[in-house]
């Protein structure tokens, strides 16, 4: 009898067919566009013509498989399960299969005890992400595969998410890097997300098979997969089909006839139901309503066909748009172009400005403005006047069309910005942190992932009787939540819908976190290409209860801003210094990456080359490479700390004394001097684990057990790495559940990771092994045991000192901890003095003590100091406080310094110094769910701005800037 | 009323007119427990709200990177306040906080802050603990009363034991359900008498407990063993873990679900450890040791009783958990689940239940340490051991939940 075997995955569906002997007498692969039973019938009504009035069995397999198969009384294994039984069957001695497949990745480990691992709730890295990153490139994966292979340098991508990486590479195009490089870069993302996120400490090795479509398909993806892991994978015959295959070869004692079961599931419709939110209209006369109430949100701005006298130009290089309009005196509008930023806005914005010159020569621009990602380059590229950042040029459209607009939200293809208005100033701003991103090219992924055109899709949401309920997460997961749509039979109209609304609700509850809806405002302007949609702009009125201005122009408003922001700030009468028809003639444009070697970061830097020998320089994290003169010296107490610690890192060896390896990470950022001191003074070396890069991270990437521990977290595996590779002989890394007790809290923890990150170590790291890993508890809170428990805890790694030795040592080192915090206080008041009296603005940048790592925190203390401000710590100005009430429970020693701090600012009892906090915090950080609202709550119970930076292992520059600068323009600091 | 805490304080006249609201996290367990507050003159709801709107509402109020259980709970009792079931005037609400360095022990003041979002904030939230937060003068827990409630929680131990072992495997669908039924009825009354509770009554009950069990007929089939580990709140509630145990059982596999009491000794034992590691509560610690060694008595009744039938696994005592914990980590791991986690892992193994689904909620903290942390050493130890670890979070879907479970299931069938 022949098999079948289907598998039934989340974007594809394949088949195979086997007869007695194993040999495949039929295989096919097919999109299904989630019409999965129908797709399925068609595959059995081609079998049974091929093969007319065969009885066969049949199993199926794959994540989109399970519903059907319950439904029609179908054999179904578990697809891992079923790649094992092909791979046994087909080449038993492999060791290792690396799976990539649409939304899964998986790696399934099969000799030396068998083990399955598949990606979680985190979907990056997968195939969705390879055909999400080429639209975004606009090309297709196949081509990439083709740029891929002409690569000279690779990029830092993030490699954890693919929502996070897409912000990652934006900004590489924006710089104009060169496709090849990004290609071959997003590839390697891919592996270092199979790797990091799911060998979880054990290593590949061995015959290692590759299979699924991405690594059938791409070439590329292979050879990064081989480069990375040091060996040579096979992608064998038949790649794609392993699960189908495996569910053939599964023993069953069902057969079908195949003309009737095609026709029982003809029959079928799934039968299990979904979660469905209200419908976006109710009829169609209420439709009608919404389209004609909208069609008025514009009245007084219209679009002129011909120049006026005077006009004002303004472009927004968008992260996923470039858009360009002129506007005249009374700011109607004038040859608006929006048009999809293919890679680099530079082109584009040429080939508008010929256009433009070559349709109206006579055109008199007085003034041009620019925004966006791109400000920099395009300004640089055409002697653009102004540039100015996104959301106050937001607001200056806003304003336009509202004038007493006090709240505006701005959804594009790739953020939500969103900012409260009071008193005529920006004062609230709302940024989507990376991961929740995703907003109008997901939408657009979306569509297309399910064949169909991004505004049909729009169109078919407006019918949606029963909208599908996807949650309000993450985009990622919203992916598998349409998987279990489709299973359940939702139909495109009602995904679509379902999509808009958790976009819609996304917003509202993740990026804004408002609990109350009518606490946004009264008067609402909509912006942003994403509201373009309908379906977008209904599921937000109905989420909120209330009625919003869309103008007409809504794409465009970032760029209408700009025009307006360059009327009001112009000579009216004079002329732009923007390139004219002459300058673009002469115009070249031409890109190098070099990489920096001005300090420790090595910044891959982007050299832009324009005609004349004009330079422009991206990637760079300070102003080194820029060659600029010294403008100012830099008061930075990161930097300060930085210096501090130095002390402790010369690794002076003195033979003949035993070595012991610190890591510098988590806690150790602290407590440096303090275990410094009391080794060295026990007669130990001490040698400290080297300061924090790229590949001292790469290092200890296979090592990581849980992927969504955060990124300092996941440092110490690259420290740890570093120092078994030194000749010390024990490493020192101990737990602590309590932290010092500065009395600012109700008690004084370490978070769970900081507490016990030794234990990941000593259960992850193979290596570990090779050396002496004293990881016992200590505590260090109570000095009067401390010194007892620690000379035992010595003693038993055979380290024997006596009592009063260990107390001398632990005495001397209270003493030296104790100099080493005054130390980072007083030069706080030093450079609150310098405040003062240079007037200068002080920025708080209040994180954890291993903020200060320029690997963790990436230089935003030097962007802060750029922006011309003073940059102090939490823990420097945390003990003028004294404990205060709360509303969460302060229980851990770093958090109550940050209270404390925003304490501090929110007083601010100088009235000549202008102080703000800005809050760091790490991705995957669970405790700054707690301290974040409340470190808010404290700061805008003065009328202060707080904001916030979320960092991981890589962070989108661009916007984290774009935050910094709307905080000191709402701040009137600049 | 304002406390100095500046809190609402649940008052003696509160406790005449207000029903207490709390979230269910132990279902068999509170069953028992909702008995017990009942004859002390509270009027207390264990909230049962599922789907969508529940957790909606816990979004809303809650910070969404706030782990799941949060949500969930925080997120039922809001519901309850919403919907119009409850006059929100006339109503308390419980959570159980432990103080730990966990997130969860924010918890209550997360609630009073959501409250607070809502204008709800008159309601009063009351802290159960055992480290003496937050006094209330309506609410206090007499030793008796406490030494009720402890036994409803060994005695729900023990029944949700016996059902997992005996279910699956009935020959007449139902029975073992509603012999449950039978039981917690029958030990309500004796609780309202006070009988049950100490030495001869409780070892009476737990003999008669476990031979009718045994005494319902069952088939000698063979399934597939599950046990089941985690954060103690999807570990538990099946709102949030959707369903595990239904899941499990209705893919043919018996469950075994490690019991509430050994995390209740887990804390107390904390503290034991605090002062041999830093030498903390030189006092206050011989008072946990006591409530660890009272419950262990209890345990040990219970393990008496069902080691007279050996058909049925018995598990280990506390005191076998810690050395089990020995061998993989370290007793100073006290936030979360902390230890005990992986401690209960290893018993589960030893005990032939070789499966073992790990729940956790997505971001967890502690887990990061002693669920994802340990499975590499597990895997070392017992390299037969089948492990699972599931996110529950409120954007995973339950289909790829089933999925990553039905794998686990695959390959334990294939080891048979």
């Amino acid at each position: 009898m022949k098999r079948i075997g289907l598998d039934i995955g989340s974007t594809t569906i394949k088949c195979v067919v086997l007869d007695e002997k194993n040999n495949i007498v039929y295989s096919d692969y097919k999109r299904h566009l989630s019409r999965i039973a129908y797709m399925t019938q068609c595959l059995l009504d081609a079998i049974s013509e091929q093969f007319p009035g065969e009885d066969m069995s049949l199993v199926i397999s794959g994540s989109a498989g399970m519903g059907i198969a319950t439904d029609m009384n179908i054999p179904f294994v578990q697809e891992v399960y079923a790649t094992r039984t092909s791979v046994k069957n087909l080449i038993p001695e492999t060791d290792t299969v690396i799976e990539l497949g649409g939304e899964d990745a998986k790696i399934l480990f099969l000799s030396n005890g068998l083990e399955v691992r598949m990606n979680g709730s985190c979907a990056g890295g997968t195939g969705a992400f390879i055909d999400q990153m080429s639209t975004l490139m606009n090309i297709t994966p196949d081509e990439l595969n083709v740029y891929a292979k002409e690569h000279e340098k690779i990029y830092t991508i993030a490699s954890r998410c693919g929502v996070f990486a897409k912000t990652d590479i934006q900004p590489l195009i924006n710089q104009g890097a060169r496709k090849e490089d990004i290609a071959a870069s997003i590839l390697y993302a891919v592996v270092n997300q199979t790797i990091g996120g799911l060998a979880q400490g054990r290593e590949i090795e061995g015959n290692v098979l590759y299979l699924g479509g991405p690594l059938t398909f791409l070439s590329e993806l292979r050879r990064s997969f081989n480069k990375v892991l040091n060996l040579h994978g096979t992608c064998p015959e038949n790649s794609l089909y392993y699960v189908a295959l495996g569910a053939a070869m599964s023993p069953t004692d069902t057969s079908f006839v195949l003309k009737e079961l095609s026709e029982r599931i003809s029959n079928y419709t799934s039968s299990a139901g979904y979660t469905s939110c209200t419908p976006l209209f109710e009829s169609d006369a209420d439709y009608e309503e919404f389209c004609s109430r909208h069609e008025h949100d514009s009245d007084n701005i219209h679009e002129i066909t011909e120049p006026a006298d005077k006009m004002f130009l303004g472009i927004d290089a968008g992260s996923t748009t470039v858009k360009a309009v002129l506007c005249d005196e009374n700011g109607n509008i004038f040859n608006p172009s929006y048009q999809s930023n293919s890679g680099n806005p530079v082109p584009l914005i040429k080939s508008y400005l010929e256009d433009l010159y070559k349709k109206w020569p006579d055109i008199n621009i007085c003034s041009a403005a620019v925004t966006g990602y791109g400000e920099d380059i395009i300004r640089n590229a055409f002697h653009v006047d102004y540039g100015i950042v996104e959301t106050i040029a937001h607001y200056t459209a806003a304003k336009k069309f509202k004038p007493d607009v006090d709240f505006i939200i701005d959804i594009g293809g790739q953020d939500i910005k969103c900012f409260k208005i009071h008193n005529g100033a920006i004062d609230n701003i709302f940024l989507n942190e990376a991961c929740s991103s995703g907003c109008g090219s997901f939408l657009q992924t979306f569509a297309g992932a399910l064949g169909y055109e991004m505004n049909d899709f729009a169109k078919m949401a407006v019918k949606a009787d029963m909208p599908v309920d996807l949650g309000s997460r993450c985009t990622v997961f919203m992916n598998s939540s349409v998987k279990q749509a489709q299973k359940d039979g939702a139909s495109i109209g009602n995904i679509s819908a379902g999509l808009s609304i958790s976009v819609v609700k996304n917003a509202l509850y993740k990026v804004i976190r408002c609990a109350n809806t009518d606490s946004l405002g009264k008067n609402i302007v909509v912006q942003g290409g994403t509201f373009l949609n309908n379906s977008v702009l209904r599921a937000f009125e109905q989420e909120i209860g209330r009625d919003v201005i869309r103008p007409h122009i809504s794409g465009l408003m970032g760029a209408y801003g700009a025009a307006l922001y360059g009327m009001n700030k112009c000579n009216k009468n004079g002329t732009s210094k923007i390139a004219n028809a002459n300058d673009l003639k002469s115009f070249t444009h031409e890109v190098k990456v070099l990489q920096c070697n001005g300090c420790n970061n090595h910044c891959r830097l982007t050299v832009n080359t324009f005609d004349n020998g004009r330079k422009f320089i991206a990637g760079n994290r300070c102003e080194k490479p820029l060659n600029l003169p010294k403008s100012s010296v830099h008061h930075d107490l990161y930097e300060y700390k930085n210096q501090l610690l130095m002390k402790y890192r010369t690794n002076n060896i003195i033979p003949g004394r035993p070595t012991i390896g610190i890591p510098m990470a988590l806690n150790m950022y602290e407590l440096l001097p303090f275990w410094h001191t009391m080794f060295d003074s026990l007669g130990f070396n001490v040698v400290v684990s080297p300061v924090s890069n790229r590949q001292l991270y790469l290092d200890g990437q296979q090592t990581i057990p849980s992927d969504t521990v955060c990124f300092p977290a996941k440092l110490v595996h690259g420290h740890i790495d570093a120092l078994t590779k030194t000749e010390v002989d024990a490493i020192f890394y101990p737990c602590m559940s309590y932290n010092l007790d500065e009395g600012l809290g109700d008690n004084h923890y370490n978070c769970p990771v900081v507490a016990y990150y030794p234990i990941v170590i000593d259960a992850n790291v193979k290596k570990i092994k090779e050396k002496v890993f004293i990881d016992d508890f200590v505590g260090i809170h109570m000095p009067k045991s401390f010194y007892k428990n620690f000379r035992k805890t010595l003693a038993k790694y055979g380290y024997n000192f006596s009592t009063s030795a260990i107390k001398k040592a632990a005495d001397k080192s209270y003493k030296e901890y104790a100099a080493h915090m005054n130390a980072i206080r007083e030069k706080a008041d030093e450079y609150l003095q310098i405040a003062r009296s240079e007037n200068k603005p002080v920025i708080v940048l209040a994180g954890r003590p291993y903020h200060i790592d320029p690997e963790v925190n990436h230089s935003i203390n030097k962007m802060i100091c750029n922006l011309g401000a003073i940059v102090l710590t939490e823990d420097s100005i945390s003990w003028h406080e004294k404990k205060f009430p709360t509303n969460v429970l302060n229980q851990w020693t770093y958090h109550s310094r940050l209270y404390a701090a925003a304490k501090y600012v929110s007083k601010n009892r100088d009235k000549d110094l202008n102080i703000n906090l800005v809050q760091l915090v790490s991705f995957g950080c669970g405790v700054d769910a707690v301290t974040t609202d409340e470190a808010r709550s404290i700061i805008e119970s003065s009328g202060k701005i707080y904001t916030q930076i979320k960092i991981d292992e890589v962070s989108n520059m661009g916007a984290i800037k774009i935050r910094l600068r709307s905080l000191f323009s709402a701040a009137g600091i600049v | 009323m304002k406390t100095i805490e500046n809190r609402v304080e649940f008052t003696k006249e509160m406790k005449e007119e207000y029903t207490i609201l709390a979230p269910d996290i132990f279902p068999m367990h509170m069953r028992l427990l909702g008995k017990v507050f009942e004859w002390y003159g509270y009027k207390i709801d264990f909230l049962h709200y599922q789907g969508k709107e529940v957790i909606d509402t816990g979004l809303q109020y809650v910070h969404n990177d706030m782990c799941y259980p949060a949500i969930c709970s925080i997120g039922q009792l809001l519901y309850a306040l919403k919907c119009g079931d409850y006059d929100p005037h006339k109503v308390a609400l419980v959570l159980f906080q432990t103080g730990g360095g966990c997130r969860a022990s924010n918890y209550i003041k997360l609630l009073r802050k959501a409250l607070k979002n809502m204008g709800m904030e008159f309601v009063p939230v009351i802290s159960l603990n055992f480290s003496g937060m937050e006094k209330n003068s309506g609410f206090k827990i007499t030793p008796l009363m406490l030494y009720k409630g402890i036994m409803s929680l060994v005695y729900g131990d023990m029944l949700m034991l016996l059902r997992n072992q005996v279910k699956p495997y009935e020959v007449n669908p139902g029975e073992t359900e509603a012999l449950v039924d039978t039981w917690v009825d029958k030990l309500a009354r004796q609780f309202e008498h006070n009988k049950g509770l100490v030495s001869k009554g409780v070892q009476r009950n737990f003999d008669a407990l476990v031979k009718d069990f045994h005494d319902i007929e069952r088939t000698s089939e063979k399934k597939i063993k599950v046990g089941v580990v985690g954060e103690i709140y999807v570990k538990y509630s099946p709102f949030g873990n959707n369903n595990l145990e239904r899941f499990l059982e209705e893919q043919g596999c018996e469950v075994m679900v490690p019991g509430v009491l050994a995390f209740f000794q887990y804390c107390f034992h904390d503290d034991v450890t605090d002062f041999k590691l830093y030498g903390m509560g030189p006092v206050s610690h011989h008072v946990s040791a006591l409530a660890e060694y009272v419950m262990s008595k209890m345990e040990h009744r219970m393990l008496t009783a069902l080691k007279k039938y050996p058909d049925f696994v018995a598990p280990s005592d506390f005191n076998e958990i810690k050395k089990h914990g020995d061998n993989i980590i370290h007793r100073g791991v006290k936030m979360g689940e902390g230890w005990l986690l992986p401690a209960e892992m290893i018993e589960l193994i030893e005990s032939g239940y070789n499966n073992i689904v790990c729940a956790q909620p997505f971001g967890c903290l502690p887990n990061h340490i002693v669920g994802k942390g340990v499975i590499r050493t597990l895997k070392e130890m017992y390299p037969y051991s089948n492990v699972c670890p599931i996110d529950y979070d409120a954007g995973a879907t339950k289909v790829n939940q089933e999925n990553r479970i039905k794998l686990m299931l695959a390959v334990a069938k294939e080891q048979e």
